[in-house]
């Protein structure tokens, strides 16, 4: 990976508000990332630590109300996205940030044709002509390893089966070649076998087009196979940021060392009894004044409390937002 | 862990469950769909058989089958010295208080216009003559038993979170001291953090009050955990049936083999020098399998026979059983 290149798309403090009429619900809270050309970004995290939020924000996809972006600049391309006008935001998406969604059935229209629906993004964004889009539909078919992609570009979605529907999502994602993919939980919803080949796709398709992927997933697993950098995320927050190797070989926080201990493996020593992390994931109705993860936590003390850890550089490239040092064993200074 | 001399509490030979498909004006029956054809096992009294096999491939419908949830189409259970195959509902009655079932979506398995005490206390009611404190007491006993807190019996279903809410699930099915419960796919559609609480729930429970569980779960490293002896299922057939640890070291059907090396596992080293096999395809309809052996359409081990034969389920080491055309003894071991 280049380190110093400039990266693709820089998140810097992004926070987002649900007003409800419980009370606000914070679901991002000060989230900053950048991702760099060619690489892929995985995001973990279990269901509501805001990882789709984020994502769904940056590309002002969530409807306001009841969503309120707070803080935050988003650049892509010289541009802050939160600042655009709508129409320039369009352009962006599904242009030169593609979008896969975790669920293939909801997400493809069921009147359409798959065709159809590929083609649509070449025309719209790229104004290609019919005859022109109706090609490059079928080469990317074929490029997502679809049988048959000239008779199956009639079909409809209701026609492929799961993996299958999960292949076209990839190809309307990259109708334009974009620069950035974000993948949303992208085979959460498949059998492990169909999993394996969606992931050797992606794999294969990231080196042959060279986009940059932000990967979103709740399994380590899959992150351990493909990710070159990772986020993870808690309560609306990134608790830990590491390249893939640091953060399985030497995690940092303690979120992220009890996840990878609760986890069961099919390979190595099988576990007498499985760790648990005890608890319940956080309410986000409270403000963001202490760590998310302290009532959960086996070494949180007085000031987890009461102020809300930044992110503390522990190694190159390697962040943990936690005020306990797990290499000294004790606080870390303020 | 499984000694010789432990008797079956469960034994299922030849289980069938076909569904007819009806179409046209007439609602003709034009075919049907094999969901469980053809399934024989064992489940050993305290033992966890684990049941693994992607969706569609008839693991639920066989453990709902087994308890009679539907009228079967052929085959023999016997439950705890009953045969219920075809015993009618009315007779099953009085022995469903031993066999029980966990399911999946906690969510939809508990009827959100009832309390929680409501919702444990009903098979008390169906099936004992207990006296109102009675029942009241064995209640706030079961959700002690299940780490629930008792001050919560008046609530309703949703103030609960998944993993709570599977609780309430677990203390259900045990109200009634069932021998034998179906746990099915029970930590789904929970987070991890929260998976490993109810695994090591249902591990506690079968220790404290010696159940028998078929666990049914697509999860291979959660199965790993929790089962003494596998079975894994394609296409509404058992392929492959092994003790825990045989079957993840050394596994002898092709698809068992493609299924384990397809799991990613949480180490970056190990995912990335490690050579995976990637089966082509998609899983055939059920309405509709192939000829021969149901997995030669994906198999990367696939011989002429396949096409044309189904293989025998057997035993082909001591615990061991597999159905596969690699197996047999006629035929010299190729690939």
């Amino acid at each position: 990976m280049p380190e110093a290149a400039a990266p693709v798309l820089d998140v810097q403090g992004l926070k987002t508000v649900f007003k409800t009429r419980g009370g606000e619900v914070h679901a991002v809270n000060d989230v900053s990332f950048s991702l760099r050309p060619g690489e892929l970004l995985g995001v973990v995290g279990e269901s509501g630590s805001g990882k789709s939020v984020t994502m769904m924000s940056l590309l002002g996809l969530l409807p306001s109300p009841p969503a309120e972006i707070r803080h935050g600049c988003v650049m892509f391309d010289g541009k802050d996205l939160l600042q655009v006008k709508p129409r320039t935001l369009r352009a962006v998406r599904g242009g030169e940030i593609g979008f896969v969604f975790q669920d293939p059935m909801t997400s493809l229209n069921p009147v359409y044709t798959v065709g159809m629906q590929i083609m649509e993004p070449l025309r719209k964004h790229m104004g290609l002509s019919k005859r022109a889009a109706a090609t490059r539909a079928r080469e990317l078919l074929e490029l997502v390893g679809i049988p048959d992609a000239q008779r199956r570009l009639d079909d409809y979605p209701h026609q492929f089966s799961g993996g299958m529907r999960q292949r076209v999502m990839i190809a309307i994602a990259l109708a334009c070649d974009p620069k950035v993919l974000i993948a949303d939980e992208p085979t959460t919803a498949l059998d492990v076998t169909i999993q394996a080949q969606i992931l050797d796709l992606m794999l294969g398709l990231r080196e042959k087009l060279g986009m940059a992927v932000i990967w979103i997933t709740h399994d380590l697993g899959v992150i351990a196979g493909i990710a070159d950098r990772v986020l993870v995320m808690y309560g609306g927050q990134i608790v830990e940021h590491a390249p893939v190797g640091d953060l399985f070989r030497d995690p940092q926080h303690p979120y992220t060392r009890a996840l990878l201990k609760t986890i069961p493996t099919i390979s190595g020593e099988r576990a007498k009894r499985l760790t648990v992390i005890e608890g319940q994931p956080p309410l986000m109705t409270e403000a963001p004044n202490a760590c998310p993860f302290r009532a959960r936590c086996d070494v949180a003390f007085d000031r987890c409390a009461v102020e809300n850890p930044p992110r503390y550089p522990v190694g190159p490239g390697h962040d943990a937002a936690c005020f306990y040092n797990a290499r000294t064993k004790g606080p870390r200074d303020a | 862990m499984l000694d010789q001399t432990v008797k079956p509490l469960v034994r299922v030979r030849d289980l069938k469950m076909h569904f007819p498909i009806h179409a046209g004006l007439l609602r003709r029956r034009v075919g049907e769909v094999k969901a469980v054809d053809g399934v024989s096992f064992d489940v050993m009294e305290g033992e966890t058989l684990g049941l693994v096999g992607e969706s569609g491939c008839g693991k639920s419908t066989c453990g709902r089958a087994l308890l009679r949830l539907y009228d079967i189409t052929s085959g023999d259970i016997t439950i705890d010295g009953h045969n219920i195959a075809t015993m009618s509902q009315n007779k099953l009655r009085p022995l469903r208080p031993t066999m029980q079932m966990v399911f999946q979506d906690p969510q939809a398995s508990l009827n959100p216009r009832m309390t929680v005490e409501a919702i444990i206390r009903e098979p008390l009611d169906e099936h004992t003559s207990l006296s109102a404190e009675e029942k009241r007491d064995k209640v706030a006993a079961l959700m002690d038993a299940v780490g629930l807190n008792r001050k919560f019996a008046k609530r309703y279903p949703h103030a609960f979170s998944g993993g709570q809410r599977q609780r309430i699930g677990i203390a259900r099915a045990l109200a009634l001291n069932p021998k034998f419960i179906v746990c099915d796919e029970p930590i789904a559609a929970l987070d991890v953090s929260i998976q490993a609480q109810v695994v090591n729930l249902l591990e506690d429970l079968q220790e404290q009050f010696g159940l028998t569980y078929l666990f049914i779960s697509h999860d291979l490293s959660m199965v790993r955990h929790i089962a003494t002896r596998v079975a894994v299922m394609y296409l509404g057939k058992i392929a492959e049936l092994a003790p825990r640890e045989a079957l993840y070291r050394d596994p002898l059907h092709p698809y068992t083999k493609a299924l384990l090396s397809a799991v990613p596992e949480p180490d970056p080293d190990l995912a990335r020098s490690t050579e995976r096999v990637i089966l082509k395809g998609d899983v055939p309809s059920p309405s509709n399998p192939p000829k021969g052996c149901n997995f030669c359409t994906r198999c990367p081990a696939v011989m002429d026979i396949c096409k044309q034969i189904d293989p025998e389920y057997r035993q082909v080491q001591p615990g061991r059983f597999v159905a596969c055309h690699l197996f047999n003894e006629t035929t010299t071991t190729a690939g």
